[in-house]
């Protein structure tokens, strides 16, 4: 999927170039984006480093084990791959709590050490597993309770009451959750993980 | 009321949560710093093994973005978008929000500006914006940390809940202001 993707937003980059002439623009988007990518990522060695290693903590305390067994009934449904009392819930359920407070700088460290919990389970080490999918799915659609940025944006703009997006916020980001859980639900095996047929040999 | 919580949570949530976990590993007899330093070493390799992952799929973005291809996207939108209602300078933004982060947010800063922020329309984009995240940074982040390459569904599963979250944020704001 991520091939075809790939592939055609820079091949339509070319074909929309040749005809509106804009491969200057093409070109300073390539280099620009590239180096963008490595500063993000390099931006992320700190915040990454400190809170891989507070939930290791978290970890070896009990902490994670005890929010897992905490948020079972729900784990049952969304992972029902996932062992209940397996570390990888904690961590998610941490990542969500943090993506919902706003705190996305603690939100990404917890999610990659769910990610990384969860290939742990993962036979297929390049192929995605349907928690995994499920756990993406959540974290796509961005669930917040304040949406802190656009409300900055608001009344620094002029607005007399930024905070009525709130409400609307929460019922949008809601309802593309949800979506997008069941959207993963319906889809999962039609994306089976092995993409080449078994084939069983006989005899000789 | 509930607004004063929730910005103390803002507030006070990193600090006593990196207090308050090695507290509660201490009252386990765990070696709270020696547990952390082993944690920690694994930052910088992980943050290290997203770079491909992230320059490949944002210079594929960037590509599209500088193109115009965007603006032919929403012309071809247009006429189907209408028909329902929706104001034409929103087309592009829930795709914008997909691919960029820092492009949606100065779009949504832009319709603020232009159409003043208590109209209808920048409720609708600042609702838009605060919905959804931006679908392929997130997905290259995370899997790409853990190497996994095969995404299976994961793009249009999420796909569907940005176009839903999309369709509801007008909807709802359409409704109520």
């Amino acid at each position: 999927m991520l091939n075809y993707i790939w592939f055609g937003l820079m091949a339509v980059a070319l074909v929309v170039a040749i005809f509106n002439g804009t491969a200057p623009a093409v070109t300073k988007g390539a280099i620009d984006s590239a180096k963008t990518a490595v500063e993000i990522s390099i931006g992320l060695v700190g915040i990454m480093t400190l809170w891989l290693g507070i939930m290791r903590v978290a970890e070896a305390s009990g902490l994670i084990a005890i929010f897992s067994r905490v948020v079972r009934p729900i784990s049952r449904f969304l992972f029902p791959d996932v062992p209940p009392d397996h570390p990888a819930i904690g961590a998610m359920l941490m990542n969500i709590a943090a993506n919902m407070l706003g705190l996305s700088n603690a939100a990404t460290p917890m999610g990659i050490k769910a990610m990384e919990e969860l290939q742990t389970l993962n036979d297929q080490k390049e192929t995605a597993t349907n928690a995994m999918v499920t756990f993406m799915a959540l974290n796509t659609s961005g669930i917040q309770f304040i949406p802190a940025t656009m409300i900055a944006v608001l009344a620094s703009t002029g607005s007399k009451a930024p905070t009525v997006i709130i409400p609307t916020t929460i019922i949008a980001t809601m309802s593309g959750a949800i979506a997008a859980v069941t959207a993963t639900k319906l889809l999962q095996r039609f994306f089976p993980r092995d993409e080449t047929p078994v084939i069983i040999e006989v005899g000789n | 009321m509930i607004r004063a919580a929730l910005d103390a949570i803002g507030t006070w949530a990193i600090p006593v949560l990196l207090v308050g976990i090695p507290l509660y590993g201490l009252t386990k007899k765990v070696k709270v710093y020696d547990v952390f330093i082993e944690g920690a070493k694994e930052g910088f390799n992980v943050a290290i093994r997203i770079i491909p992952f992230l320059v490949g799929i944002l210079v594929a973005i960037g590509m599209f973005r500088g193109s115009g291809a965007m603006d032919l996207l929403t012309n071809a939108l247009r006429p189907l978008v209408e028909a329902t209602g929706v104001p034409a300078d929103l087309i592009p933004f829930p795709i914008l929000k997909t691919l960029s982060g820092s492009g949606s947010l100065a779009y949504a800063t832009d319709i603020a500006k232009r159409f003043g922020p208590d109209s209808r329309i920048a409720r609708m984009a600042a609702t838009m914006y605060g919905s959804s995240e931006t679908t392929f940074y997130v997905l290259a982040v995370y899997f790409g940390a853990i190497g996994v390459k095969r995404t299976r569904h994961a793009v249009p599963s999420a796909l569907i809940g940005d176009v839903v979250a999309a369709i509801v944020a007008v909807a709802v704001c359409a409704w109520l202001f």
